[in-house]
């Protein structure tokens, strides 16, 4: 029992012995060392610095994503790839308003819905002003909330609006600015081609986004769906859908399609004529893809890695032979060769531990100045990149300094003291 | 032989042999050598190079591992045991003390003295005190915080015998302690190992130098890997020239 106590105690003490060797020949031999090490230096800092990177694009993507709406459910009728319909007119599969009654009710995942009838760009002026081209979008009032746009002045589109498909719609920040209006614009009156509309509301600006280059110049006009329908006669029109969650995306399109399938009378087996989108597959996707490219990224930095533990293993061979009567010396005064195995292991770890600890530091430079640029801000070493960098500057130690410990270890104390 | 009459015999070797292999040959170092050394004894192994003195002394000292025959040392039998178990029985009863010194040059006389400490058992807070100890004993109390090469050749092999007794070894082994050093440290060192017999150490020790040789109170002589002769100093041909150092230089 007291033995086994022992033990432990005694491993302790052949590692603390064998750290203050190490430093002390660390110390010894300062300007080796260093150069030594350089290999892990860079080695941890560009491994450090390209997860910080990969860290920080990931999450800003993410947050871009989030921006943009993970919850966002896009539906759109579409030819099916195969069947009869393959080549039916797109008339005939249109979305009707009635196909979609009650669908909130039958899909307890969806949210809100919003119909959207995609306009024509027309030009607008308000008094003298005018500008050449503006997108007009047919939308409901719950389509500012699907998207996340708020409203900072004036209100949203009223139930009396939409049912009676009333000449009002909400502009946005930009397309006021360009037409010269006022600061506070609701209540006056936009012509956008032959139509006149009253402004009863104004947008937020749209966040930037990284992938969305459309409506650089912010030029935005909303009118009520109905009204859309009344002044363009078009009868296409698309709908757009949030979940409840972003977990509940995959369940929502399955919901939707089983109601879509059931209005517009599609009997089990033919395939859809219709498309459900959902935002949460290509964020899995885009992560997938993502995760790939640090992937490689990471590999390759890692080799770097590789190549500084040759270094030190290079540098603890030279070291054990340059040492060898040393080592013949302490064996013949008792060192069991596994204690000539810790001194010269631990000696490489501790040059590896010591190298990553600078590159560590330089590595946190370069990730400042990484999150200087664009798109990278933010961007800093996570936390288990640290314990990382470190548990794998130790292994590199370890792996590489083996070699040339177990060397030292099985020299004969007669041949190493011999040695010249 | 030795008088073995009152001492506990420290060292019996039964047919202890080493060979190498050279080429396709068997060389034979050592051949079947019977020795046995009591405690507080003082011996003296001394013949041409390649006489298998040196094989001698690396399997006295544990160092090397014998073909054949046993080896007991301190009621220790080595003879089976692992480099594990011989590092700790080197640890536990020899001391080494070599021709060119072995100091480890970057720390001081104190630190190397230290060494087989740091191999043992002993608390790390008594270290420093054994080795401090060891060098008064060696009489270079003034010198502890000097590094090797502040040091003269002396001083520099007072400080190797002061390593090798800090863990009161059983036996002192000493590979031509002389060998580097000119006749006047010479003599300082054959003075200690004298003061240190008295004191009782067991002390053996290569050389192939008579008059060196002739301090030792037992000559055990050696020829092609075997014991040629095995004389108290009074009975061997060189205490001749002991008693008149001033007579020729022995015949070598």
């Amino acid at each position: 029992m007291k033995m086994l106590l022992l033990i432990p105690l005694k491993i302790f003490r052949l590692l603390i012995q064998s750290t203050l060797l190490a430093l002390n020949q660390i110390w010894v031999n300062k300007t080796r060392s260093i150069l030594t090490t350089v290999g892990i230096i860079i080695g941890v800092a560009s491994v450090s610095a390209v997860i910080a990177a990969m860290d920080g694009m990931n999450n800003k993507i993410m947050e871009n994503f989030e921006t943009f709406g993970t919850k966002k459910i896009f539906l759109w009728p579409e030819r099916p790839s195969s069947g009869p319909k393959k080549n039916v007119d797109w008339w005939q599969i249109r979305f009707k308003q009635e196909e979609f009654n009650g669908m909130l009710e039958y899909c307890p995942s969806v949210e809100s819905k919003s119909f959207i009838s995609d306009g024509r760009n027309l030009p607008a002026r308000f008094e003298e002003t005018s500008v050449e081209s503006v997108r007009l979008n047919g939308v409901e009032a719950s389509w500012f909330e699907i998207e996340n746009r708020e409203i900072i002045m004036g209100r949203p589109f009223s139930h009396l609006d939409e049912k009676q498909g009333r000449k009002v719609c909400i502009i946005s920040k930009g397309l006021r600015d360009k037409l010269q209006m006022d600061q506070e614009c609701t209540g006056q009156a936009i012509t956008f081609g032959y139509h006149t509309f009253l402004v009863i509301g104004l947008l937020e600006e749209k966040p930037s986004m990284m992938f969305d280059n459309s409506n650089r110049d912010n030029l935005e006009a909303y009118i009520p769906f109905r009204t859309m329908r009344k002044i363009s006669n078009n009868e296409w029109f698309r709908v757009m859908a949030n979940c409840k969650s972003t977990d509940l995306a995959e369940e929502a399109k399955a919901e939707i399609k089983f109601f879509l399938r059931r209005t517009r009378h599609i009997r089990p087996g033919e395939p859809d004529t219709f498309n459900v989108f959902v935002m949460e597959n290509e964020v899995k996707q885009v992560m997938g893809v993502l995760g790939m490219i640090s992937g490689v990224a990471y590999a390759i930095v890692s080799i770097s890695l590789l190549v500084g533990g040759v270094g030190i293993m290079n540098i603890m061979l030279v070291s054990v032979s340059e040492r060898t009567r040393e080592i013949g010396l302490r064996k013949a005064v008792g060192a069991k060769p596994s204690a000539i195995l810790t001194q010269f292991l631990v000696e490489a770890v501790v040059l590896c531990l010591f190298g990553g600890l600078i590159g560590l530091s330089i590595g946190h430079l370069s990730t400042m100045l990484i999150s200087k640029f664009p798109l990278m801000e933010g961007t800093r070493i996570p936390f288990w990149a640290i314990l990382l960098s470190f548990g794998f500057s130790g292994g590199v130690g370890v792996v590489f300094g083996m070699f040339p410990a177990i060397k030292a270890a099985r020299l004969n104390p007669i041949d190493a003291l011999r040695h010249e | 032989m030795p008088d073995t009459e009152n001492n506990k015999i420290l060292i019996r070797t039964q047919g202890l042999t080493r060979t190498y292999k050279v080429g396709l040959e068997r060389v034979y170092a050592l051949r079947s050598i019977n020795l046995n050394v009591c405690e507080n004894e003082y011996v003296a192994v001394m013949g041409h190079s390649g006489s298998g003195k040196s094989t001698l002394m690396n399997l006295l000292g544990c160092l090397d591992i014998a073909d054949a025959g046993q080896y007991e040392l301190n009621g220790i039998n080595t003879t089976y045991m692992n480099s594990s178990q011989l590092a700790h029985v080197r640890n536990q009863q020899i001391g080494f003390v070599f021709q060119s010194f072995e100091l480890l040059s970057r720390v001081s006389a104190l630190k190397n003295v230290e060494l087989p400490l740091i191999y043992s058992d002993a608390p790390f807070g008594q270290r420093r005190k054994l080795a401090q100890e060891a060098l008064r004993r060696v009489g270079l109390s003034d010198r502890i915080h000097h590094k090797p090469n502040q040091l003269s050749g002396g001083e520099k092999q007072r400080v190797a015998v002061a390593r090798a007794l800090v863990g009161k070894p059983s036996i002192l082994l000493a590979d031509e302690p002389t060998g580097n050093l000119d006749s006047k440290t010479s003599d300082g060192i054959m003075q200690l190992f004298e003061k240190l017999h008295t004191e009782g150490q067991t002390i053996i020790m290569v050389t192939h130098e008579s008059d060196i040789a002739a301090h030792a109170r037992r000559i055990v002589r050696m020829q092609d890997g075997e014991i040629v002769s095995d004389l108290p100093t009074e009975q061997d041909p060189l205490s001749v020239h002991y008693e008149d150092p001033s007579a020729s230089e022995p015949s070598q």
